[in-house]
């Protein structure tokens, strides 16, 4: 594979001073499979112009439109809803639409082009588009104003459309790609106002994903799909106690296997190298470790869950004391308490993590799939000791994320033994290594408590959590009020009306790395309220959907999601013995999600999602295809977690090991999905990747509820006993 | 010195026998669409065809594909278009894509074996893991492959 190494040819490298026109040949960068640019951008490119503002909109001679992706394609769709966002500006045919990775190196060094290239938080579309269209814009607007100089006529004469600029007086046209070179000198004051959603054409539909002719025939390049000249391989195992420490190991038992190079000390563990993944795997599976596992190997889940239980008593900081709740305790017709439990969760992406790494004393080249370029620049830099600035991220597709691929453990350590071993290295976890050395969504205990009115409704709810802290694992700092937002989203932003409002949160951190898992705080927060709502409506005879309406009058919005769902989703209409509805109801990174699930037990006690009916209030939508499509992925990852999801932990270390034991749901525990939106639209731009996990926990065990009578207040399922 | 019919070509592999068809396939050869996933045969993403069989490769020593024919993602549509992989495409079916070569690979499979397999027969034969949770469209778009495999 030498493609990493062919220069990128451009013609043409004019660049505009005002915002995101250039023009150039660009290599077919999907076509080929690697969504990178051939060679990565830098400083002396000819690419490259020192006035240049941005650069997402490359517009070719023969009228193709390369787009710059400037977030991670983790499966989420930004390759193309990022992509659509543009073109829609730029009145382009979207089937001419190519696309390629943003260079990160390029944002780091040349003044944040592209903003932030973090994906993360379901944030690409909401944080992007306003930037994203106006580069769209303002291309569009030059390509307009080069036309109408070169006929000598005025711009406003002129409309853009389908690719070409036309006047229509005199039935002239000229496409864009012959445009191109003199709108990129044009400089434009003041910048062209962006559409608003009412003026969206593309918009709004349904558009096939881009990057799915890749993905059907194996062409699409992952970061484990590396291969690069003179490339070797590691294979790593991390100290099996997190925070443990290598002690020693005996390289003389395998420095005779073939292919052997080398073995590494890393981070968290040691490496061994060899010409292939396989022979590396074998000869480290063969070396004898020795390790000092530290205090941590006395630890266990069943300590953790006391913790966590007796942690929820106090003390705790307040997150909002809102209204009254004392009174209303004390006042209370009937106060409904309960606890829920939710375990540690590994993300487990398809594609084990990965990195290769090339380190030379001046610079480092990096392939791989990260969910932070940027960040992943600085830690290749810092560990290789090399600047920044001469660090190069060829960021590939990735093979899941999750959240997972947002600190980069993996690159550390390929970085540290390609400095070591002076060759190209690709390092690879094993699944073992993956499950076992995540950084786990947090394990965590909640205790909730509702003091109802003589008409059964909550007069005000007290809302405690224990659970681990994430910023504190990573390491990153608090913020000034003392609140981590993870703890307590989900939470402290509960949509239903209540005159007291009191939620208190407990960190407590254990030797286990905790980070980000899709949808973060409101994976555990959103099982528990949800649940408890349940139960409230239950202490109060009333109906579970009926219940949420009253609590939810002052929100139109959740109104208008819930009653859609709840037409849609059949609530209250017959269903065959041994099944029943379960409702649920979310609000998460701007977006609210309602989820109605039909589940049916089995005498034995076997449960079976069989239909899951969503509907999605996220303001606006680029595209309702991709949409549908995160709203089913929401659903299924968030069931797995629910149904057999835990990691837990004994003498020190991870129980769980591969997907025999870390089962993640297949086809046969797959229900139909069924998507609908209630769009409210206005200001309202929410995220999608991650809102359709939290409500589908609740939404099952609400139905497991209903057809059995048994309430479901720790996670997973399977640890549940359902049948006679 | 392993020789090995693979996508129609044959390839001399001085390789240890016992070498996983996988890393035969994916580092030794360069034919990376077939994917690592597990390693242990519990997922699926390394599915290949020997003999028209769908197989995982992480589990499969490449000695014992001496005298077989192998067939990888590469190969499947070589020429134009499985009708799986055009189904795949009608139906929007991948998110990362990172479990589809070997989902594709499993699905050829079961259509060449039952030309109109039932829901019961998916959910018996298409066991690979998706963590996107592509799992509704796939079933979708196993219907419509061996609805186009009539065409």
């Amino acid at each position: 594979m030498t493609a990493h190494l062919t220069r990128r040819l451009f013609v043409t490298s004019s660049l505009s001073a005002a915002g995101g026109l250039m023009i150039a040949v660009a290599a077919p960068a999907l076509a080929n499979g690697a969504p990178l640019a051939a060679e990565p951008w830098s400083p002396e490119s000819p690419a490259h112009a020192a006035d240049e503002i941005n650069a997402f909109v490359v517009v070719d001679p023969d009228n193709s439109i390369l787009i710059r992706i400037a977030k991670s394609e983790m499966g989420q769709g930004v390759m193309t809803s990022l992509a659509m966002i543009v073109a829609e500006e730029l009145e382009c045919d979207f089937a001419r639409v190519r696309v390629e990775y943003a260079s990160a190196n390029r944002n780091l060094v040349d003044g944040n082009p592209y903003q932030s290239m973090g994906t993360g938080g379901s944030s690409s579309v909401r944080r992007s588009r306003v930037f994203l269209q106006q580069a769209g814009a303002s291309a569009r607007t030059r390509l307009i104003a080069a036309a109408a100089a070169r006929w000598g006529v005025g711009p406003e004469a002129c409309v853009a459309r389908a690719g070409s600029v036309w006047h229509e007086a005199s039935g002239r046209s000229a496409a864009y790609g012959e445009l191109a070179p003199e709108a990129a000198k044009i400089s434009l004051k003041p910048e062209p106002a962006i559409k608003t959603p009412e003026q969206f054409k593309l918009i709004g539909t349904r558009a096939a994903r881009l990057d799915t002719p890749l993905k059907v025939n194996g062409e699409a390049k992952f970061g484990i799909d590396t291969r690069v000249p003179d490339m070797v391989y590691a294979a790593v195992a991390n100290c099996p106690v997190f925070a443990g420490k290598l002690k020693s190991f005996d390289e003389a038992a395998i420095k005779d296997r073939r292919g052997f190079i080398a073995v590494v000390p890393v981070e968290n563990g040691v490496a061994v190298v060899a010409d292939r993944f396989w022979r590396a795997k074998e000869a480290l599976a063969a070396l004898p470790i020795v390790w000092d596992f530290g205090e941590a190997a006395a630890a266990n889940s069943a300590t953790f869950r006391a913790d966590y239980r007796a942690a929820l008593d106090g003390p705790l900081v307040d997150a909002v004391d809102r209204g009254d709740a004392a009174s209303a305790f004390l006042g209370a017709a009937k106060i409904v308490e309960a606890v829920y439990e939710a375990p540690h969760l590994a993300h487990a992406p398809m594609e084990p993590l990965n990195a290769t790494a090339h380190w030379r004393p001046d610079r480092i080249d990096v392939w791989m799939g990260t969910q932070f370029p940027e960040e992943a620049i600085k830690l290749a830099a810092k560990t290789g000791g090399v600047d920044p600035r001469n660090v190069h991220l060829h960021n590939c597709f990735l093979g899941g994320g999750f959240g997972r691929r947002s600190v980069n453990d993996e690159l550390r350590q390929a970085v540290q033994v390609s400095k070591a071993v002076g060759k190209p290295v690709k390092l690879v976890w094993t699944r073992e290594e993956d499950i076992q050395h995540d950084r786990y969504r947090p394990q965590a205990a909640l205790r909730l408590r509702a003091a109802l009115g003589p008409d059964g409704l909550p007069k005000a709810f007290e809302f405690r959590t224990a659970v681990g802290s994430i910023l504190r694992s990573l390491g990153w700092a608090t913020p000034a009020n003392g609140i981590e937002p993870m703890a307590v989203e989900g939470l402290s932003n509960v949509p239903y009306r209540v005159d007291g409002l009191k939620v208190g949160f407990a960190l407590k951190n254990t030797h286990v790395p905790v980070m980000f898992w899709r949808s973060v705080g409101s994976s555990q927060n959103a099982f528990a309220v949800e649940s408890f709502i349940d139960e409230v409506a239950h202490a109060a005879g009333k109906d579970a959907y009926e219940f949420r309406r009253a609590l939810l009058r002052d929100r139109p919005d959740f109104l208008a999601v819930l009653d859609k769902l709840a037409d849609k989703g059949d609530w209250g209409k017959p269903i065959k013995k041994g099944a029943a509805r379960g409702l649920a109801i979310h609000e998460a990174f701007g977006t609210i999600v309602g989820e109605i699930a039909e589940v049916a037990v089995s005498d034995k006690g076997e449960v079976r999602v069989e239909r899951v009916v969503a509907c999605v209030d996220c303001g606006h939508v680029v595209n309702p295809l991709n949409v549908e499509m995160q709203i089913e992925s929401g659903v299924l990852y968030g069931l797995t977690a629910a149904l057999f999801g835990q990691i837990t932990i004994r003498d020190g270390r991870v129980e769980q090991s591969n997907f025999h034991d870390y089962e993640i749901a297949r086809m046969a525990d797959s229900p139909v999905i069924e998507t609908h939106f209630a769009l409210s639209g206005g200001a309202k731009w929410g995220g999608i990747g991650e809102p359709g996990t939290p409500p589908i926990a609740p939404a099952v065990a609400n139905a497991i509820f209903a057809v059995t009578g048994k309430r479901i207040r720790s996670l997973p399922l399977k640890n549940s006993t359902l049948g006679a | 010195m392993l020789v090995l019919n693979i996508n129609g070509d044959i390839h001399r592999l001085d390789i240890e026998p016992e070498t996983p068809m996988l890393w035969a396939l994916r580092d030794e050869i360069g034919l990376t669409g077939t994917k690592f996933g597990c390693g242990a045969g519990l997922c699926g993403a390394c599915t290949i065809h020997v003999d028209g069989v769908a197989t995982r490769s992480c589990l499969l020593p490449a000695s014992d594909a001496v005298g077989k024919t192998v067939l990888t993602i590469e190969g499947l549509g070589a020429k134009r278009l499985h009708a799986v992989q055009k189904a795949w495409i009608e139906a929007d079916v991948p998110q990362c894509g990172y479990c589809q070569s070997g989902q594709i690979m499993a699905a050829a499979s079961l259509i060449a074996q039952k030309s109109a397999p039932t829901d019961a027969d998916i959910d018996e034969t298409m066991t690979n893991i998706c963590r996107c949770g592509t799992y509704p469209r796939i079933r979708a778009a196993v219907h419509r492959a061996a609805e186009l495999a009539k065409i």
